[in-house]
C-alpha cells in the first residue's frame, strides 16, 4: 500500500483494498475502531489490518483476548454508545462461539427497543477452504446471518467492491456482516475510489450473457468467470452475477436475468440444505417459473464437514469443470 | 537413584521434539496436509510430565497445539504423521488432521481447532466416569489463550459443583499467535481464578520433569479421589506460532534468550550430572528415536491416499445411508 492518496489502482490485493476502506474511514470519522485478535501488533491472521496499528494507535486498533462471545458483544455496546467498531473474527467458524451476540444481541436490539437505537457496526471474518484447515476452520455459514433479520449482509469477490462495501457499510445506521474468504486476499484486480461503488443490494452483471444465467458471490464468482470463458468457447453465452450483499439482496436483478436467458446456476462454496443458493433458487422459482426451461440448479459444496485430507478438500466443493458440465447440461 | 524417573521422562520429552521436527520436514517435502501445523517444540516438559503421572485408563483432549500431549500418552507417531499428511493410514483417515486428531482406543477424546473447545468434554467424560463407577479422570489440555474463554470457567464451576475427576492443564508457552500474555489479561496468575473454583492448583514453572511429575501425579491423583484439579505448566514456544509464522512481533533476542530454557537439555545435564546416564547412553537414545521419527515420517509419506468417496462416511453412523453427493442430485435432477 505504497502511496494512500491514490485514488485509482491498476491493480491491488483484496487485502489491501479492505485495508485501505478501514484507513480511509479512520482518517474520515474518528469514532472507527478496531477490535479483534491480533488486528493490531501482527496486523490481522490474514493481513487485513497490517500497519493500521503504527497509523492509528492502540486506543484505535485494539488486540482482544481469544473471547470472541465478549469482542462481538463488547462492539455492541460501543456501537451502542458513540463509536463505530469493526470487530473482527479470525474465522467465520467462530460464528459458532459468538452466535447469541451476533443474532440475539446485535441483531435484535433496533427492533426489541422499539427503534431508539442502532447498533451500527461491522463485524469482520473470513470463512471457505482452500487451505487444509479443516471441519473447524473451512466453512462458508452466511446462511446463518441471512437466515437472521437485522443484519446487512456483504461477501464481495473483488477488490473494488470489497474497498466500497466496507466503506459503505461503515457509514450506514444498520450492523454489517462482512465475510471475505481466505483464498481472495491475494487476489488482484483494479480500485477505483471516485467510483460511486457498490451499493448495498446492488448485484454487478460482470458478464452479459443470452443462454444460461450463474448467479453466485465471493470466491466461487472467480469460478463461474473461468467456466463462463469456456462455455463461450462451446457456444454458450453465460450471464455472470455477482450478489455482493446478501441482504440487502438484488433480487430484480436476478429475476431479470433468468426471465431473459430462462435457464439458471446457482453456485456458493457452503453446505447444499438450507443454504442462500436454497432461498436464491426458491426466488427464481417463484418468480421466474412461467419461462424456466430447466429446473434450477444449485451447486455448492457438499453436505457433509470440511475435511483435511487435501485430495479430498479440492472435489468438496465446486470445481471448474463441473460448474462447465452442470451448466451445458441445464442448456441442454 | 535407581527409581528415577529421569531417562523415561527425558526419552519422552525427545520424542515429542524429534517427532515435531518430523512435521516440520513434512511440510518442507510438501507432504503435510496444509501449513495449520502448530508445534510444541520447547513446551515438552508439560505433557510429558503431566502424560506420565496419568495412568492407562485417563483420557483427555487437546488444543490445537497438541501433538507432543498424543506422544507422551503413546500415540503411533506413523499414524499421527500420517493423519498430519490427511492419509488413509491416519488416526482420522486423514479427515481431521493435525488440529483434530484422536484415538479413542488412547483415551484420546480429541485435539481442538477451537481454542477451548475441547474443555467441557473432560466435564462430561468425568460425569460418565462417576455415574459409570470408573476409576478414570480426564484432562483437558489447552494453551493460555483458552484461559480468556468463558466456556473455562463454566467448565471448572461444573467440575467443583459436582466433584468430578477432571484436571484442567493450561501449558501457557507466554503467546495466544502473536499476542504476548501481558496484552491478553488483567492479571497473571492464573492459579487464583482455578482456586476461586475450588480446584487444587499447582504451578509449574521450572525446568525439572521429575520434579514436575511428582507434583502433577499428586494432583492427578486427587482428581481420582473426586477432587478437581488446575495444572499451569509456564513454558516458551520456541518457534512460531504455525509453522509459517516467523515470529515478527517478539524480539530475536527475547527469542535467544528463552530458548535456553531448554527442558530436553536440562533434563540431559540432570542425567549426566548425577551419574544417572553417560553421554554416550543419551546419544543412543537420541539416536534410536531419530530413526524412529525417519520411519515413522517415510510411513506417513507412503501412506496412500483416500478414495473420494470417504468424503461422505463418517458423517452419520454407519448404520444410516450416506450422504447423497452433489453429483448424484444434480445429474438426478437434470435427467428428469
Ligand atoms: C475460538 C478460537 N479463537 C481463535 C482461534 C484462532 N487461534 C488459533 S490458535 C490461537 C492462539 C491460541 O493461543 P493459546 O491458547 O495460548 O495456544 P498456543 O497456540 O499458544 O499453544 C488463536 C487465536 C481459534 N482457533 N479458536
Ligand atoms: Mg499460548
Amino acid at each position: 500500500m505504497s502511496n494512500l492518496n491514490q485514488n485509482y489502482f491498476e491493480k491491488i490485493t483484496y487485502r489491501d483494498a479492505l485495508r485501505l476502506a478501514m484507513h480511509d474511514a479512520m482518517q474520515e470519522d474518528k469514532n472507527i475502531i478496531i477490535m479483534g485478535e491480533d488486528v493490531a501488533n501482527y496486523g490481522g491472521a490474514y493481513g487485513a489490518t497490517k500497519d493500521l496499528l503504527k497509523l492509528f494507535g492502540k486506543e484505535r486498533v485494539i488486540d482482544t483476548p481469544i473471547s470472541e462471545p465478549a469482542i462481538v458483544g463488547a462492539a455492541v455496546g460501543a456501537a451502542m454508545s458513540g463509536l463505530r467498531p469493526v470487530a473482527e473474527l479470525m474465522y467465520v467458524d467462530f460464528f459458532g462461539m459468538s452466535m447469541d451476540q451476533i443474532a440475539n444481541q446485535l441483531a435484535k436490539i433496533r427492533y426489541m427497543f422499539g427503534g431508539q437505537i442502532s447498533a451500527p457496526m461491522v463485524l469482520r471474518t473470513q470463512g471457505g477452504t482452500g487451505r487444509s484447515g479443516g471441519a473447524q476452520h473451512s466453512q462458508s455459514l452466511e446462511s446463518w446471518i441471512m437466515h437472521t433479520p437485522g443484519l446487512f449482509l456483504s461477501m464481495p469477490a473483488k477488490p473494488n467492491d470489497a474497498y466500497h462495501l466496507l466503506r459503505h457499510a461503515l457509514k450506514i445506521d444498520n450492523p454489517t456482516i462482512f465475510i471475505e474468504h481466505k483464498l481472495l486476499y491475494n487476489t488482484t484486480g483494479t480500485l477505483d475510489k471516485n467510483d460511486i461503488g457498490a451499493p448495498f443490494g446492488k448485484a454487478n452483471i460482470l458478464r452479459k450473457g443470452k443462454d444460461v444465467s450463474i448467479i453466485s458471490y465471493s470466491r466461487m464468482i472467480n469460478y463461474a468467470e473461468k467456466a463462463a470463458e469456456i462455455l463461450e468457447k462451446e457456444n454458450i453465452s453465460a450471464e455472470v452475477i455477482d450478489l455482493r450483499t446478501l441482504y440487502p439482496l438484488d433480487r430484480e436483478t436476478i429475476i431479470t436475468s433468468v426471465n431473459k436467458t430462462k435457464r439458471a446456476l446457482v453456485l456458493s462454496e457452503s453446505y447444499y440444505t438450507s443454504s442462500v443458493p436454497s432461498e436464491i433458487t426458491s426466488i427464481i422459482f417463484e418468480n421466474c417459473y412461467k419461462v424456466l426451461k430447466k429446473p434450477v440448479i444449485r451447486y455448492t459444496a457438499e453436505d457433509t464437514p470440511v475435511p483435511v485430507a487435501p485430495n479430498l478438500e479440492k472435489n468438496y466443493i465446486p470445481t471448474i469443470e463441473k460448474i462447465v458440465e452442470y451448466t451445458k447440461k441445464v442448456c441442454n | 537413584m535407581s527409581n528415577t524417573l529421569l531417562p523415561k521422562l527425558y526419552k519422552t520429552m525427545k520424542r515429542i521434539r524429534t517427532f515435531e521436527e518430523r512435521v516440520s520436514e513434512l511440510f518442507i517435502k510438501g507432504e503435510s496436509a496444509g501449513t495449520m501445523l502448530h508445534l510444541s517444540i520447547g513446551e515438552e516438559l508439560g505433557p510429558a510430565c503431566v502424560g506420565t503421572a496419568m495412568q492407562e485408563n485417563d483420557t483427555f483432549t487437546t488444543h490445537h497445539r497438541g501433538h507432543g500431549i498424543f506422544v507422551a500418552r503413546g500415540g503411533d507417531p506413523n499414524r499421527m504423521l500420517a493423519e498430519i499428511a490427511g492419509k488413509k493410514d491416519g488416526y482420522c483417515k486423514g479427515k481431521g488432521g493435525s488440529m483434530h486428531i484422536a484415538d479413542m482406543t488412547l483415551g484420546h477424546l480429541g485435539a481442538n481447532a477451537i481454542v477451548g473447545g475441547g474443555i467441557p468434554t473432560v466435564v462430561g467424560a468425568a460425569m460418565s466416569y462417576k455415574y459409570l463407577k470408573q476409576e478414570r479422570v480426564s484432562v483437558a489440555f489447552f494453551g493460555d489463550g483458552a484461559m480468556q474463554q468463558g466456556i473455562l470457567y463454566e467448565s471448572m464451576n461444573m467440575a467443583s459443583l459436582w466433584k468430578l475427576p477432571v484436571v484442567f492443564c493450561c501449558i501457557n508457552n507466554q503467546y495466544g499467535m502473536g499476542t504476548k500474555i501481558e496484552n491478553a489479561v488483567g492479571v497473571k496468575d492464573f492459579s487464583k481464578r482455578a482456586e476461586s473454583f475450588g480446584l487444587n492448583t499447582l504451578h509449574i514453572n521450572d525446568l525439572d520433569v521429575e520434579s514436575a511429575y511428582h507434583k502433577s501425579k499428586e494432583i492427578i491423583d486427587s482428581a481420582r479421589k473426586f477432587k478437581p484439579g488446575f495444572i499451569e505448566i509456564e513454558c516458551y514456544r520456541f518457534y512460531g506460532h504455525a509453522r509459517m509464522d516467523k515470529s515478527p512481533y517478539r524480539d530475536e533476542s527475547e527469542e535467544s534468550e528463552k530458548r535456553k530454557l531448554d527442558p530436553i537439555s536440562f533434563a540431559s545435564n540432570q542425567m549426566i550430572k548425577n551419574n544417572i546416564l553417560d553421554e554416550a547412553d543419551i546419544k543412543k537414545i537420541d539416536n534410536d528415536i531419530m530413526i524412529e521419527m525417519d520411519k515413522a515420517m517415510e510411513f506417513a509419506i507412503n501412506s496412500p491416499i483416500n478414495e473420494e468417496t470417504e468424503i461422505f462416511k463418517d458423517v452419520y453412523s454407519e448404520n444410516d445411508p450416506l450422504p447423497v453427493s452433489l453429483d448424484e442430485k444434480i445429474n438426478k435432477i437434470l435427467n428428469n
